[in-house]
């Protein structure tokens, strides 16, 4: 047993001395690269190299003076807002979900791993269109909410609606392969040992999940600041009451101000920058995570 | 003063796209004046779009205090279906309770290089025509009845009027769905030959735009008086505590200061008297007709030709 092992140890830096990993010629490899390349530049760093420029081409007066005035800090701020409500809701769905089909094994488990997904394919305007119905004049709950008088549609609740639909696969998303990858043996030994169910949550699970559990809030995250479709629907573009920012810089550009359109587009191109960088470290020690376990 | 006087009211605007510079400076005077009046704050919030989607959005809930939208039918609609106001809304303030108005012309690219002079031209094979979709914009349908009108008096028949727009909708490369993401696609990204506007729009585009010496004005032979009226959303307004304030804020529409600034602001005042005689310039004669002369009423025009099935619907098929 032992000689099989160490045979094998030492046959493998002849075999890889011998396979190159890159069996393409030169040209081809180089082609390719620069095909993706161009790509990349003019569908990706050029766009956002334009957005940069309108938005500075006035001048930073100009521009400090878009981001700051009355309207878009009302965006900046919703936009804040919504995130702050819907990022720590899904946190806590997401982690419970991704739990419950990781680690257990009960009727509708696949059922519900689809329903999870639904928002990745249903449309965002399909998914604002909905609420409207369950919520507005007339919808199924419509008219109780405004007994009682809630104004769920055209209203910041319903905005937060909206976007916690879309956002909804993200954690549970990235938390279940990660889950069911790691088993439930640590969990199964911190029982053994008598630790309650709390404790092996928080001592053991949680831990374990750190890593992928914050790569997902930062996904979603961004999407919460991002999405137009959806909210676009429910928000009423009220200026300075329903409009996020994304839905701000499309009410600036249609009103012929396309440097404050610009800015505002930056200010969310900004935001999404930090995100990649946050998440790109929260990936690599995923990674690393992974390969331990 | 009592507490609840020195409180801040705030209304809901509810418009559609091009009002969105008028009102803005608009809110102004009415605070001002309503604060010099009663000693209330009033601020007014806005919300702009198409003319369709802002009244569907009501109809779904959207809590407007007053709606100043594109033409009579949508608010017709929202009081059939919600019954938030009475149906009779449209005989409340003067003018048909339309305190300014606007017509539809041509915008075309400097020096008119495809020679637009009349709504004949728009029809001729390789002249691209901007126009929004009347399902969703109020401009559009002023500009659809308009041409309409136009081929039904030239040629004499409601079937030549058909092929007309059918050729004329055959011409539109791009449909936005609200007025003002047509001057966009012709202004700032450069699409089509001409551009169905209303008159407001086309000369904000010939005036205070950047770009503005790209573009000319062509006057049609004949075209629509298009009357974009208000109303008080008199539910909401009561449920707001705001009802006095709604009314004013219509009214305050009609007065010398408002008219001298819907004139400003490229739409043709009911009280010219009271605009500054330079704005007033700026709005070239054209015979125009009405929607009751033609078309008997909007409820008429619209079941005819916009409701689903109806002669739209017949003569646009996207991709053809």
């Amino acid at each position: 047993m032992i000689i099989a092992t160490k045979k094998w140890f030492d046959d493998r830096p002849t075999m890889t001395v011998y396979q190159p990993a890159v069996t393409e010629k030169k040209w081809v490899r180089r082609a390719l690269l620069s095909i993706a390349l161009t790509f990349i530049s003019a569908c990706l760093i050029l766009p956002l190299l334009m957005v940069l420029y309108e938005a500075l081409r006035s001048g930073w007066d100009v521009y400090l003076a878009s981001i700051t005035e009355p309207d878009a800090l009302a965006a900046i701020r919703l936009t804040l807002l919504v995130a702050a409500i819907s990022v720590p809701l899904n946190l806590v769905f997401g982690v419970m979900a991704s739990w419950a089909i990781a680690k257990f094994d009960f009727f509708g488990k696949r059922f519900l791993l689809t329903l999870i997904d639904l928002p990745f394919s249903v449309s965002p305007v399909i998914a604002g269109l909905v609420f409207i119905l369950l919520f507005g004049t007339g919808g199924w709950f419509g008219d109780e909410m405004t007994a009682m008088g809630w104004q769920i549609v055209f209203a910041v609740p319903g905005i937060v609606l909206a976007t916690l639909f879309v956002t909804f696969p993200f954690v549970a998303r990235e938390l279940i392969p990660l889950m069911q990858s790691q088993g439930t043996d640590e969990e199964e030994a911190a029982r053994v040992l008598g630790a309650s169910g709390w404790t092996i949550f928080t001592r053991v699970t949680l831990p374990n999940i750190k890593w992928g559990l914050l790569y997902g809030v930062i996904l979603c995250n961004a999407r919460a600041m991002g999405d137009f479709g959806a909210v676009s629907v429910v928000s009423g573009h009220i200026r300075g009451v329903t409009n996020t920012l994304p839905l701000h810089v499309e009410v600036v550009y249609n009103e012929y101000q396309f440097t404050a359109a610009f800015a505002c587009a930056s200010l969310l191109a900004f935001l999404a920058i930090i995100t990649l960088i946050i998440k790109e470290i929260f990936y690599r020690n995923l990674q690393n995570q992974r390969v331990k376990s | 003063m009592t507490l609840a006087e020195t409180k801040t009211k705030t209304l809901l605007n509810v418009s559609y796209d091009p009002t969105r510079e008028f009102y803005k400076e608009y809110n102004v005077e009415f605070s001002t004046f309503y604060k010099a009046r009663t000693g209330i704050d009033v601020k007014v919030r806005q919300s702009h779009g198409g003319a369709g989607k802002q009244a569907r959005a009501v109809i779904d809930g959207l809590q407007a205090d007053v709606l100043t939208l594109a033409l009579a039918y949508d608010i017709d609609a929202i009081s059939e279906r919600t019954g938030l106001f009475d149906n009779n809304w449209q005989s409340r303030l003067p003018y048909s309770s339309a305190p300014y108005t606007s017509t539809i012309v041509f915008l075309v690219r400097k020096g008119n290089p495809k020679n637009i002079k009349d709504w004949d031209d728009l029809v001729k094979p390789g002249v691209q025509v901007i126009t929004p979709n009347p399902k969703t914009s109020g401009g559009a349908r002023w500009n659809y009845l308009a041409a309409w009108a136009y081929a039904e008096q030239r040629y004499g028949s409601e079937d030549k009027a058909i092929e007309f727009v059918s050729q004329l909708y055959r011409n539109v490369p791009v449909m936005d769905s609200g007025a003002r993401g047509s001057t966009n696609t012709f202004v700032r990204n450069g699409i089509g030959d001409v551009f169905l506007s209303w008159e407001n729009e086309a000369l904000l585009a010939t005036t205070k735009l950047s770009d503005a010496a790209e573009f000319e004005i062509i006057v049609p032979s004949l075209s629509i008086l298009a009357q974009p009226p208000v109303t008080v959303v008199h539910k909401h307004a009561k449920n707001h505590n705001v009802a006095k304030e709604a009314n004013m804020y219509l009214e305050y529409l009609y007065s010398p200061v408002a008219q001298r600034l819907a004139a400003k602001h490229f739409y043709r005042p009911v009280h010219p008297e009271f605009a500054d005689k330079k704005d007033l310039q700026r709005f070239p004669d054209v015979t125009l007709f009405t929607v009751n002369d033609v078309f008997g009423g909007w409820q008429q025009a619209q079941k005819k030709h916009f409701n689903d099935g109806g002669v739209f619907d017949k003569i646009y098929q996207p991709g053809r």
